[in-house]
């Protein structure tokens, strides 16, 4: 359960299937165009209910509730030996001498 | 008052009085009526000097970034060149900017403009590095900033490049608004510009591209301190056109005479505007999907005339593969100790490549480098291209396929940019041109594409039979 004034994440939908633009590629127009932000909610509720948020810029957003106290996860990804490789190489035909 | 319709065709039919009154320029001054318009006008219509433009940046700590010569990366090109050749190559260190890339220069006039003007706060449709410049600019001028971002594919799946820049934005205080993909996002932002009263922000508006001129200026007078003479060449990673066209213009109004040349990540067969090919690309700004189009008709952008016009000063275009430029970027990091963001190596590495065809006496500079982070960085962006089915490998970049693989050069000599016919890209330019009006280009025109695409009348008289 999300309260009041907590700092949360909504998504919603700004053009069904039917609203996209004329130019938008086949594969585009069969998804609609989505949107997500964040900003305080403004009654308790819980994922999955329709809410409304007050923006950091102090617009008023409506959209479904997604998650509370959003954070980011993205990272430095995994380990790419090829990278790795291919920096020991370049390291070495420059100050080993190999060629 | 008729309450407003929101449909995307309602919004769109108001978008030149949006625009109008969220950048406040009108445009109809500029215009002859027929396909020229008067671009240098446009251009000081901001009614800031290039001394007041740098006194601007000075106040946001912008510029005066270092310029760096590459002597490691300079020594590998040297033992891969025949006798006698490999340039100098120095690199002009863009992350040293408050928001971490040049882009910092293209938000500072627009954001001290908007605060003197009385706007609440402003909007930036971006997906890169200029979405932080903005915020920080506004940070420091008490404004608010709202970015907004197209992000995601329809499975919620982001590019973890632009959620970096996501997070970055919030950091400096900006509210964040990420879409699915889709052009409609100019739509998004002409609702929230209609409903907010803010300054548009734009990448294309003359105080954006004025912004970059002082790049080009401090490039010439730091490579006159530090060599003694302009630079050879200075190679501009292309997308919109600001990058080239600002930094060519400053390089001109310091008196340098240096060869301009673009490059971009060649990201050929790949729509920008598909969802199902969106998380298919390892780069999301510097490539050829960017840099073709707005190259061959700029005003295709935010505003309904563009000031970043690259083909004006472009000399040359070369595209490098997305593999060359995460090796460039391991190369920088391991023989010059700058670990730097992937996407603004690009110009990097072509100056590897075109450096060998240059003799030891000349020079080129790299005109940035960007920020690096989590989600923006080679392994990041390596992980997520194998997460997304394509397939990394070493091995002869030339036999890379955009979005099916990615290969790195398993050897420094299998780096190579590869030149895009110039005159191919002129004639599209005149031809569009040619096609949105209903009558002859007149004499004005035709003077007006010569210098479009920085050819002659007789260029431009032949494509018009051509077309």
């Amino acid at each position: 359960m999300a309260k009041k004034g907590d700092w949360v994440r909504i998504h919603s939908v700004v053009l069904q299937v039917g609203e996209r633009a004329a130019a938008v590629p086949d594969d585009t127009k069969r998804v609609p165009l989505e949107l997500w932000t964040k900003g305080y909610l403004q009654r308790d509720a819980s994922i999955g209910d329709e809410v409304s948020v007050i923006t950091r810029t102090g617009r008023t957003e409506r959209g479904t509730l997604i998650d509370d106290a959003p954070h980011y996860e993205h990272s430095f990804g995994d380990f790419v030996p090829e990278l790795q490789r291919a920096g020991d190489e370049a390291f070495s035909f420059l100050f080993g001498g190999e060629e | 008052m008729m309450p407003k319709l929101n449909s995307y065709e309602a919004v769109m039919a108001r978008k030149g009085e949006i625009v109008k009154a969220a950048v406040g320029v009108d445009y109809s001054e500029f215009e002859s009526g027929s396909i020229a318009f008067d671009y240098e006008r446009m251009m000081r219509s901001t009614g800031y000097s290039f001394k007041d433009v740098m006194e601007i940046q000075r106040g946001y700590a912008i510029g005066n970034t270092p310029l760096v010569e590459l002597k490691n990366i300079t020594a590998l090109v040297r033992k891969l060149a025949k006798d006698g050749f490999g340039a100098r190559i120095f690199i002009k260190d863009e992350a040293a900017n408050p928001s971490g890339s040049f882009k910092a220069r293209r938000a500072a006039t627009s954001i001290h403009h908007a605060k003197r003007m009385g706007y609440p706060g402003a909007i930036a449709a971006t997906s890169g590095n200029y979405g932080a410049a903005v915020a920080s600019c506004c940070a420091k001028s008490g404004l608010k900033c709202i970015v907004v971002q197209e992000c995601y594919d329809s499975r919620k799946v982001g590019q973890p490049e632009i959620i970096e820049k996501a997070r970055k934005c919030e950091a400096l205080g900006a509210e964040v608004v990420q879409l699915t993909v889709g052009p409609e996002l100019f739509y998004t932002v002409l609702r929230m510009l209609e409903d907010t009263g803010y300054f548009n922000a734009s990448l294309y508006s003359a105080f954006g591209v004025i912004g970059i001129e002082t790049l080009g200026w401090e490039v010439a007078h730091q490579c006159w301190e530090q060599i003694g003479k302009d630079p050879d060449m200075v190679v501009c990673t292309n997308a919109g056109g600001g990058n080239l066209t600002g930094t060519a213009r400053g390089l001109i109004r310091a008196g340098a005479k240096t060869q301009v040349v673009a490059a971009s990540v060649n990201l050929k067969g790949l729509h920008m505007a598909s969802d199902t090919q969106f998380n298919k690309k390892s780069f999301t700004t510097g490539h050829t999907g960017f840099g073709m189009p707005f190259s061959t008709w700029p005003d295709r952008s935010d505003v309904p005339r563009s000031a970043a016009r690259p083909l004006r000063y472009m000399d040359r275009y070369v595209t490098v593969s997305q593999g060359e430029v995460f090796y460039t970027t391991e190369l920088l990091a391991r023989l010059e100790g700058m670990e730097r963001g992937p996407a603004g190596n690009t110009s990097l590495a072509a100056a590897i490549s075109l450096a060998q065809e240059l003799p030891q006496s000349a020079t080129i500079v790299v005109q940035e480098t960007e920020y690096t982070g989590a989600g923006k960085h080679g392994c990041a962006q390596l992980s997520f291209a194998r997460q997304n089915g394509i397939n990394v490998s070493l091995g002869d970049p030339k036999d890379e396929v955009p979005g099916e693989s990615i290969v790195l050069p398993a050897r420094p000599s299998l780096l190579h940019a590869t030149d895009v016919d110039l005159d191919h890209m002129r004639r599209s330019l005149i031809s569009h041109a040619a096609s949105t009006i209903d009558h002859a280009p007149t004499d004005e025109d035709v003077a007006f594409l010569a210098a479009e695409t920085k050819t002659n009348e007789t260029f431009v008289l032949g494509a018009l039979k051509q077309n």
